[in-house]
């Protein structure tokens, strides 16, 4: 048997080139990958919110660059009854809506959470209020509320519940309640998706365990359901807040901030000073103002989301 | 305390059957291990013995009283869970003291009886910690003290040890066994470990398939299997199990050796069973096989060998130096020799 030997082969080394070589150099790479996420963030997102507040402390209108006037701007706006309104409107339209979206989100979402016949289609279905645009809805809710169109009111006469025209939009509390609805009905969705996704984390067992140790229904929200489901409800609830606090689609679409101004957010309200009036340093003065609500809402959801101590993560005792 | 009755009980979920009648008495203070392989229905069965799963069909009594309609929490039972399902957002004495807390018991009578749970189970230092601050064999323990403190009837344990590691497993299985022997509580135990049935038992119930193969105390399905799944499953290593026929002079294997057999066994055997444990070494006039495979353990040395086309596996107390392709003189102990019917599969006995 004659044997063959294999040649000898040696695994040629290269010189990586100076491209491989630049990539391998960790300073290099981490620059490289930020640079896209930092540019974007810069452009959209630092450079508007510097404008914005740079425009706040002067007296800019459209056509005129202003001067620095200081805190002028802020001084007239406490004296402004209309900013105040629309300080009182945020917080309430905020108040009640959140309050509105997540008792009956979290309501749908525990529906959602039992075995349904075409669960996902239903699923679905109760995403829609939240894709379509909201430009789109706002319409839709415009005719709903309009006083002669009125599809309510017209079910509400045909059944006789009442003999004339429900006024939805044309006096101050009817406007704000109705932008109210409107807003709970889209934002829905958004809180009843991610609290079930929240539901669907617990272990069946432990609502077995809980059966077994003789709980009630009512007990197992309480004790088990509730509390395992409140660092995302805190979660949710903060993005809710700052998304409703900042709203201007709805109300812009539906009523314009009036009658008499009376549905005006600090949003719509800040639009119409600084693009309609032209006054844009007041108007940016106005969207600065909503800061402090803002970081606000942030706090609160740092501190309520900061881990509780029976969840993973770092520290033992 | 309480007696168990299974009578017939058949679970169906739509048009799958998964329990086609099973019954099993269970006496009070009586340690009952349902074991199998999985998807033999023995988790459904303690499921629906909990009153987690309905009953389709049959009967199923505790104490005398039957329980088919009657609501988780009123059957007087604790369970353990595989996950062992301990609430991680309360600490180890708010999981022990749920089920107090719901039936509003007084705050102190609530401590006294935690307190006497966790000097059982030895975790009065870890009361005031969370679940996820606990090793697994902390947690299998307070998982066993949530279901002490409520001085059940009954206890239920869903396969408590099978996340564990090997070393703990052993450990935990010997606590358990103690407990039952301190509380004398009626207790079901599910395992698809023969090992922790054969260990933990007063009496085993096999399941295969929706049906119950045997049910016996330990010793008595080791000795006495009354099929060939049993024979199978109890034991370990497994029992050799060679097909083939009565024939001139033995029992010849389909892989063409013969086999001494037991005389005057009646019917047709079809399944020749011995344990590997009951083979023993003769080099006088043993049967010749070749080595395969050697596997010390220390206690013992397993050894795999070929006769003809048939493996058997042997477990031989003495220490062998034979390698692969040695031959061996081995002779089966003719007392323990376990026949099986050919069509049924069901023991043929002597």
């Amino acid at each position: 048997m004659s044997a063959t030997t294999a040649p000898a082969w040696v695994r040629a080394r290269r010189d990586p080139s100076w491209i491989v070589k630049l990539f391998d150099w960790k300073p290099f790479l981490v620059f490289a990958c930020l640079l896209p996420a930092v540019g974007l963030l810069t452009v959209f997102l630092t450079y508007p919110l510097g404008l914005g507040i740079w425009l706040s402390f002067t007296d800019t209108t459209i056509g005129r660059s202003g001067v620095w006037v200081g805190l002028e701007n802020f001084e007239y706006l406490l004296e402004d009854k209309l900013w105040w309104n629309a300080v009182f409107y945020s917080v309430f339209y905020t108040g009640i809506a959140t309050f509105g979206k997540f008792a009956l989100g979290l309501w749908l979402a525990l529906l959602l959470n039992n075995h349904l016949p075409f669960k996902s289609l239903l699923r679905a279905i109760i995403l829609l209020p939240w894709i379509v645009p909201t430009v789109l809805s706002a319409i839709a809710f415009w005719w709903i509320y309009d006083p002669q169109f009125s599809i309510i009111s017209y079910v509400a006469i045909k059944t006789g519940l009442t003999s004339e025209n429900i006024d939805f939009i044309n006096t101050p509390w009817h406007a704000r309640f109705s932008l109210i609805a409107a807003n709970i009905w889209r934002g829905i969705p958004f809180v009843a998706i991610s609290l079930l996704a929240g539901l669907q984390t617990i272990s069946p067992s432990l609502y077995e365990a809980a059966l077994l140790d003789g709980s009630t229904a009512w007990q197992r929200f309480r004790y088990i359901t509730f509390p395992m489901l409140l660092p995302i409800l805190a979660i949710v609830m903060t993005f809710s807040i700052i998304f409703t606090f900042t709203d201007f689609q709805l109300v812009y679409a539906i009523t314009r901030g009036g009658p008499v101004n009376s549905t005006h957010l600090l949003a719509t309200l800040a639009f119409q000073r600084g693009i309609a009036g032209g006054q844009l340093g007041e108007g940016a003065a106005i969207a600065v103002s909503m800061i402090p609500f803002l970081v606000a809402a942030t706090l609160f959801s740092y501190f309520a989301l900061a881990r509780r101590k029976w969840q993973q993560g770092e520290g033992n005792d | 305390m309480a007696t168990v009755g299974i009578n017939n009980v058949r679970k169906a979920f739509g048009a799958t059957q998964i329990l086609h009648g099973v019954s099993v008495d269970i006496a009070d203070g009586e340690f009952v291990v349902l074991v199998g392989p999985s998807g033999c229905g023995k988790s459904t069965l303690l499921r629906m013995l909990a009153g987690l799963e309905n009953i389709t069909a049959g009967e199923i009594s505790i104490s005398g009283r039957v329980v088919n309609n009657v609501a988780p929490k009123d059957r007087d039972i604790a369970m353990v869970f595989q996950n062992y399902a301990l609430y991680p957002h309360m600490t180890v004495r708010d999981n022990m003291a749920f089920s107090m807390m719901l039936a509003g018991a007084p705050k102190e009578v609530i401590d006294a009886e935690v307190a006497k749970a966790a000097g059982i189970l030895g975790l009065g230092e870890l009361l005031h910690r969370f679940p996820r601050q606990l090793s697994g064999g902390q947690r299998q323990r307070v998982a066993m003290g949530r279901a002490i403190v409520r001085q059940p009837q009954v206890f239920l344990f869903d396969e408590p040890l099978s996340n564990l590691d090997a070393k703990l497993r052993v450990q935990m299985r010997a606590e358990i066994k103690e407990l039952h022997q301190r509380l004398k509580v009626t207790t079901v135990y599910v395992t698809h470990d023969q090992i922790e049935a054969m260990t933990m038992a007063d009496k085993i119930v096999v399941m295969n398939g929706g049906n119950i193969e045997q049910i016996g105390a330990p010793l008595e399905l080791y000795d006495r299997p009354a099929n060939v799944f049993v024979a199978g499953f109890i034991g370990s290593p497994a029992m050799n199990l060679l097909k083939g026929r009565a024939a001139q002079g033995g029992f010849e294997t389909e892989g063409g050796a013969v086999l001494p057999m037991p005389a005057g066994v009646p019917g047709e055997p079809g399944v020749y069973g011995i344990r590997p444990e009951h083979i023993l070494l003769q080099p006088e006039g043993g049967i010749p096989a070749v080595v395969v495979l050697v596997e010390p353990t220390g206690s013992e040395t397993q050894v795999l060998v070929r006769i003809g086309d048939s493996t058997l596996t042997c477990a031989f107390r003495e220490r062998i130096t034979a390698r692969p392709g040695d031959v061996l003189g081995i002779m089966p102990d003719l007392a323990l020799v376990h026949l099986f019917d050919a069509g049924s599969g069901r023991r043929l006995a002597a």
